[in-house]
């Protein structure tokens, strides 16, 4: 609490102050930067402020645009997005601040095509999605891992390649794979049944279950899941991706697939989160061992 | 005057008005009417009338400006009271003795001096206790559909709620409970069913009542919440009460603010609603929580109709993004003739984790609500498939999970009109629970799956 700053201007306050509020944020937080701080801006929510313009605006009697938003909706929303950035400082010393903009943005009817989250989609470099049904689930955090992207990601491959492990973007790789070939198969399943898929996508079926439950999901509540720091993420994604490969060399070797899927890893990997992060390299990497050896000894 | 249109007046050559200030509009005939001033400018003064302005001509109508904007007059003897949509009692008893006047439009509390709710309220509806459980200072409205038993869900939880007395689960300390309902544009029928349930739950002493019903003004609508919001926060903030404000219907409240608009001829937005509209919930709705160093709390329960049941209509939908979650009435449960018909998926009380955990409810109660959705949202995914493919197509663990769903919606949700404990909700969860494998339960807490897990 002592690194923050709050803006604040809840619903019931003057609109005016709304419009205003995140003009005052971006500059308290350009000032710091000016100073050489990494300063992360929190915007919530976008939405709310661009119904304070879109309501001074009615007032003002401008020509309404789309929905009523004013037409200078996606010049202001620019205006203030491109304020994030990295920077270097002028003036005595060398320093070097960066800004980050998070904001949240509140479709109206969960409708991505409206005027606010198009334009703000258009300038921003990352979209996190957050999916309704996933939320209903108790999926959290909701974010839908297929509509959501990041305009960054080969910009970041390299530190995660140096400073977590060098195959991180090939296990990021994989686990979309997987997760893009669940979806599809998911609905073939719709349709057929699931007694009617290859043994091969009952597996790829059972080990993006795991993804989805045991590493995208996380709970706030429990001591160890409720943050994850790299290093953790990247042993969890990688013990579960050597479980896939052993289930496909074990059907290989003519396994058939429910001796395969009664492997007793299932449930040990699915209390993997439950660890604490400190020691995690060593206990998943017994647990990774164990899981290659089953691979090597069966016949 | 100078014109006429509609429910407005246009009045020329006023000096000194000020914005919202109350009017009285008298008629040649000696009767008064109420409005209030919207607009000015040097020249005109538009005034709103909050009733018909049948019968008001130009020339024979006279306008009197009373310098204030609209007040309530509060004293501790407004509790058992019943007001008209404008303040005036009408159960026949002289008007309130005021020991304060108040106006109606509050101010926002400072973020800083709220408190944070930490009561949980029982309702005795498992669904809400279990899953979505309330706590004081909260704002939760239900979202019904026509024709969908809001009202007894309402009255079920006033009835237990209200039953606080010699409750020690949930109840502050030394808590004294009160009821503010109003009305906002419900029928007769409807609006007798909810005062019937007062005098029953023999809440009526503890109970203020303001109504503005159908075919009342629609534009009185628009003041009635605030009325009975700012007795709500006089009887909180000032006498120490735990106060549940029940607003029914905010659909007609809407509604009224629409043809208001349209009358003013704004540019009209979506579904022709106010481009305003989320501003003017939120000042309704904001006046709910609890202001540190003050003992009582105002806590919300809207209730309102999704028309056609559609839930990204505007007024669900804004009303969801201001307030703290929102319960959803299922017609399809209703059908099935489950009651209550709530469908717990999309409902959500996101200020339930304030309210719940060990010392307050119990230390399982996250984990078990959290494996109860997980469940009985894969139940309900298999429920299609099944249709499709037939039970002999599903594998034996989706058919455990399709059965739980059948089982959950039957047994936990359809608990029919008792109420039921906390201890009762979440005995009746891990029953539930205890049809799946233990090993399958991995959203709780090893220990606790231990302790509370029934072969």
């Amino acid at each position: 609490m002592e690194r923050t700053v709050l803006v604040v201007n809840t619903s019931n306050m003057p609109v005016a102050a709304r419009e205003a509020s995140i003009y005052t944020g971006i500059t308290i937080a350009e000032y710091y930067r000016d100073m050489g701080y990494r300063v992360a801006l929190m915007a919530d929510s976008i939405s709310r402020w661009a119904e304070a313009l879109r309501e001074i605006s009615s007032r003002l009697e401008e020509m309404p645009g789309e929905e009523g938003y004013p037409t200078y909706l996606a010049t202001r929303l620019a205006g203030f997005y491109e304020r994030g950035g990295r920077v270097v400082c002028l003036g005595e010393g060398e320093r070097e601040g960066t800004v980050t903009i998070v904001s949240a943005v509140s479709p109206p009817g969960g409708d991505f095509s409206e005027p606010v989250t198009q334009s703000s989609q258009r300038i921003a470099g990352v979209l996190w999605a957050l999916d309704p049904d996933l939320a209903h689930r108790r999926h959290f955090p909701a974010v839908d891992w297929k509509k959501s992207y990041s305009l960054y990601v080969g910009a970041v491959d390299d530190w995660f390649k140096k400073h977590v492990a060098p195959d991180w973007p090939d296990l990021r790789h994989e686990m979309m794979g997987l997760l893009q070939r669940e979806e599809e198969l998911r609905e073939i399943v719709q349709l057929v049944g699931i007694e009617s898929l290859q043994d091969q996508e009952r597996i790829v079926l059972t080990v993006s279950g795991m993804l989805r439950e045991d590493f995208l999901r996380q709970s706030v509540f429990s001591e160890n899941d409720a943050s994850c720091p790299p290093e953790k993420a990247y042993f969890m994604l990688k013990a579960i991706l050597s479980f896939h490969s052993l289930c496909k060399d074990l059907l290989g070797k003519g396994v058939p697939v429910e001796k395969v899927l009664a492997l007793p890893f299932r449930e040990e990997l699915g209390r993997m989160k439950e660890f604490p992060a400190e020691g995690f390299r060593e206990a998943a990497g017994a647990l990774i061992a164990r899981i290659e050896k089953e691979g090597r000894e069966s016949p | 005057m100078h014109s006429v249109a509609g429910p407005l007046l246009f009045v020329e050559g006023v000096r000194r008005v000020s914005m919202g200030e109350m009017v009285e509009v008298l008629l040649p005939e000696g009767t008064a009417r109420r409005g209030q001033v919207i607009e000015f400018s040097d020249r005109h003064t538009v005034i709103q009338i909050l009733e018909e302005s049948t019968g008001i001509g130009v020339r024979s109508t006279r306008v009197r400006f009373t310098g204030s904007p609209p007040r309530i007059p509060l004293s501790p003897d407004i509790l058992g009271r019943r007001f008209n949509g404008a303040g005036d009692p009408v159960d026949g008893l002289p008007a309130v003795l005021p020991e304060t006047w108040e106006s109606i439009m509050g101010t926002p509390i400072n973020p800083v001096a709220r408190d944070k709710p930490s009561h949980f309220i029982r309702t005795g509806i498992s669904a809400i206790d279990g899953l979505n459980t309330l706590v004081r200072g909260q704002k939760l409205p239900i979202f019904s559909g026509a024709g969908l038993p809001a009202r007894e869900i309402a009255g079920q939880i006033l009835r237990h709620a209200g039953a606080g007395g010699g409750e020690p689960e949930g109840s502050s300390p030394g808590g004294k409970f009160a009821v503010v309902f109003a009305a906002l544009g419900i029928t007769y029928r409807e609006a007798a069913s909810f005062l019937e349930e007062f005098e029953q739950g023999g809440a009526r002493e503890h109970t203020v009542v303001y109504l503005n019903l159908a075919d009342d003004p629609t534009i009185e609508r628009l003041l009635t919440p605030r009325f009975a919001l700012t007795a709500a926060e006089y009887l909180a903030f000032t006498l120490g009460y735990d106060v549940l404000v029940l607003l029914t219907d905010m659909t007609s409240y809407c509604d009224a603010l629409r043809e208001v608009a349209t009358a003013r001829e704004e540019i009209p937005g979506r579904r022709s609603y106010p481009g305003y509209m989320y501003t003017d919930l939120a000042t309704i709705y904001e006046r709910a929580g609890r202001i540190k160093g003050r003992p009582g709390s105002v806590t919300q329960l809207p209730i309102l109709t999704m028309p056609d049941d559609d839930i990204t209509h505007p007024i669900p939908d804004l009303t969801g993004y201001i307030t703290e979650g929102q319960i959803v009435l299922s017609r399809e449960l209703h059908r099935k003739g489950i009651y209550p018909p709530i469908d717990v998926l999309p409902s959500l009380s996101r200020l339930m984790n304030l309210g719940i955990g060990s010392g307050k409810t119990r230390e399982d109660h996250r984990g078990l609500a959290d494996q109860l959705y997980a469940c009985y949202a894969q139940g309900r995914d298999l429920r299609r498939l099944e249709a499709i493919v037939g039970e002999e197509g599903l594998l034996e663990s989706d058919r455990r999970l399709r059965r739980f769903a059948d089982a959950f919606e039957r047994e936990f949700v359809g608990q029919g009109p008792g109420g039921r404990s906390m201890e009762e909700t979440l005995e009746a969860g891990w029953k539930l629970l205890s049809l799946l494998p233990k090993d399958q339960l991995t959203r709780i807490r090893v220990d606790h799956v231990l302790k509370h897990y029934k072969e």
